[in-house]
């Protein structure tokens, strides 16, 4: 019997997430090249229903437990392991987002199945897998064979286009009985996001600082800009880990997805999961002081320069172009 | 509460990388090594439970260059141990790290107590064959749970924070001994001055505890390694900080928001 494709749908809050789209039509391309079957799991309140918008699925196999709402990783791995089990799966996706993150690592060392992790691109060579990986924030790729087409796909979100993995059928759902067992982590509760000053999802324009910005006191500089452009001023990771600009003003995995006009990155290296969260601006002008800094791969505009000394010249140069 | 922090080398990202001769590694040459971003805050969130609620703090390191200043450093910011272990971390893959670490512990060099927390950033730039914190967890047959932000002492337990997308957060009851994989600690990791970490390194010592290195570093068929394709679509503006800035106000001209 064909070894199916397995993936790891993704809910939170009752709501489907986008990577589990993407991993549905990356893995219907990898299924059909293979020519095996591609199924999903789905876990947690309301499966059933939910499950319904995984048609691109040829099984879904559910959970419909409030209980598995955003079980502890180890829960998952273990009913994935048994679901493996039971279809015999050769190749299992897990999304890399902060939901599922460790559960792939967790079913790899459980499972003795290979684990192939920040995964961009998925080939199909004979009876093998190619897997594209970005390492290194992402300044390397990596090809690597998954050879009897066993393995788990550790799948990046963005990579792959989601209306691939969207459709209006509806496919068969089989329940799976998942016998809970008392779990040394316990979800409580959700905690909002603070609202903040500004709602930078909002912006026409966005200033938005990394690393390259080196002190608290340059923040300043890129508000300046900001005001100057009737924008907003935003931050990769480090800079709010450093408590410069709060957790409302992030960009990225964990912060917020944003979509202005223009994005101005000054800074930012690029790296993935900043990329993630800004990678649909209409228009994104980078500096940096390194030639090779990811984010000139993806931006309209660049400029090899210290943002520290641009800066001040560009807000003058704004103020006397708007007059 | 009995703190064992895992501290792990990755090369600077700020250095330029390259692809050694065998097409598939990074050149070891030029490499410069730095610690894992999220394990300096997994090491600073460790020290603020320190503060808060008391606990011995171990910091545990694989061989690299630059590691032993890490480890004094660690030292002289308040941890109470610092063990390093004799295996190149370099060109390690997080299976084979895994199970050096479980052999640490399987020696008697760390012990899982009751009350033991195991930290270790939540990724690293380097996880092509997954996370090393639920790896080890596996190892250690502890709970894991990972992006954890924020993290309390409670009666149970603990009370941690993990980061879903655009801010949110949820909150979850951990039962010890547990592993987590920490992505920022509640506060920006602090400084500490060099002189002091001077003084740690006449003072202080780091113990060495002699594992065996694994018989295969990275588990995985690596075909090849590169650089990504370095067309971009970015138009790079030429000249000094006046020409750009004036090509700058140009494109934001262009894109109507001036």
């Amino acid at each position: 019997m064909a070894k199916p494709i397995l993936v790891l749908a993704e809910q939170l809050r009752g709501g489907i997430s986008d990577i589990t789209y993407e991993m549905l039509g990356a893995g219907r391309a990898v299924a059909q090249a293979l020519g095996v079957p591609l199924e999903a799991v789905l876990l947690g309140s309301r499966a059933s229903q939910l499950a319904s918008s995984l048609g691109a699925a040829d099984k879904v196999f559910v959970a419909d437990n409030p209980e598995l709402d955003l079980a502890a990783p180890e829960t998952v791995a273990e009913l994935v392991k048994g679901l493996i089990e039971k279809t015999g799966a050769g190749i299992v996706l897990v999304g890399c987002t902060n939901v599922s993150l460790g559960i792939g690592s967790i079913l790899a060392a459980r499972s003795q199945m290979p684990l192939v992790n920040f995964c961009r691109a998925i080939k199909v060579d004979g009876g093998a897998l190619i897997c594209t990986s970005q390492l290194f924030g992402g300044k390397i790729l990596s090809d690597v064979k998954l050879a009897d087409g066993r393995g788990i796909i550790g799948v990046y979100p963005g990579a792959f286009p989601v209306e691939q993995g969207r459709t209006d059928r509806t496919p068969p759902i089989e329940a799976i009985e998942v016998p809970v067992q008392p779990a040394k982590i316990k979800f409580k509760q959700y905690i909002e996001p603070e609202t903040g000053d500004v709602d930078i999802t909002k912006q026409n324009v966005l200033v938005a600082v990394g690393r390259g910005i080196q002190t608290q006191d340059n923040v300043q500089l890129a508000e300046e800009l900001a005001q100057a452009l009737g924008g907003a001023v935003c931050a990769s990771r480090p800079v709010i880990d450093q408590g410069w600009l709060p957790l409302t003003r992030q960009v990225g995995k964990s912060g917020m997805t944003v979509k202005p006009r223009v994005y101005l990155a000054f800074g930012i290296s690029g790296a993935p999961e900043h990329w993630e969260g800004m990678q649909n601006s209409q228009c994104i002008i980078a500096i940096n002081t390194d030639p090779k800094a990811p984010i000139f791969d993806g931006a309209h505009y660049g400029a090899v320069t210290d943002a520290v000394e641009l800066l001040p010249i560009l807000t003058e140069k704004v103020k006397t172009r708007k007059g | 509460m009995n703190i064992l922090v895992i501290l792990k080398m990755v090369p600077d990202t700020v250095e330029e990388l390259n692809v050694s001769a065998d097409g598939k590694s990074l050149d070891a040459e030029f490499l410069r090594f730095k610690l894992n971003d999220p394990d300096e805050h997994a090491l600073e969130q460790a020290l603020i439970l320190k503060e808060k609620c008391g606990a011995k703090v171990t910091v545990i390191a694989l061989d690299a260059p630059e590691v032993d200043d890490v480890l004094y450093t660690a030292l002289a910011k308040g941890a109470d141990r610092a063990v390093k272990i004799p295996v190149s971390q370099a060109g390690l893959g997080t299976k084979a790290t895994a199970k050096v670490l479980s052999d640490f512990f399987a020696s008697g060099g760390g012990t899982v107590t009751p009350d033991t927390l195991v930290l270790a950033g939540s990724y690293a730039i380097d996880d092509l064959e997954g996370e090393l914190a639920p790896m080890l967890a596996v190892h250690l047959g502890l709970p894991y749970l990972g992006v954890v932000s924020s993290v309390a002492a409670s009666d149970h337990g603990l009370v941690v924070q993990k980061e879903f997308a655009g801010g949110l957060r949820g909150e979850f009851e951990v039962e010890l001994p547990a592993v987590l994989g920490i992505q920022s600690a509640e506060k920006p990791p602090r400084y500490v001055p060099v002189a002091k970490v001077r003084a740690v390194m006449k003072s202080a010592k780091i113990e060495e505890v002699d594992i065996q290195s694994p018989a295969d570093a990275v588990c995985l068929d690596v075909q090849r390694s590169y650089k990504p394709e370095a067309a971009g679509r970015a138009e790079i503006f030429e000249g000094s900080p006046e020409e750009v800035a004036d090509k700058i106000v140009d494109a934001l001209a262009k894109s109507g928001v001036i």
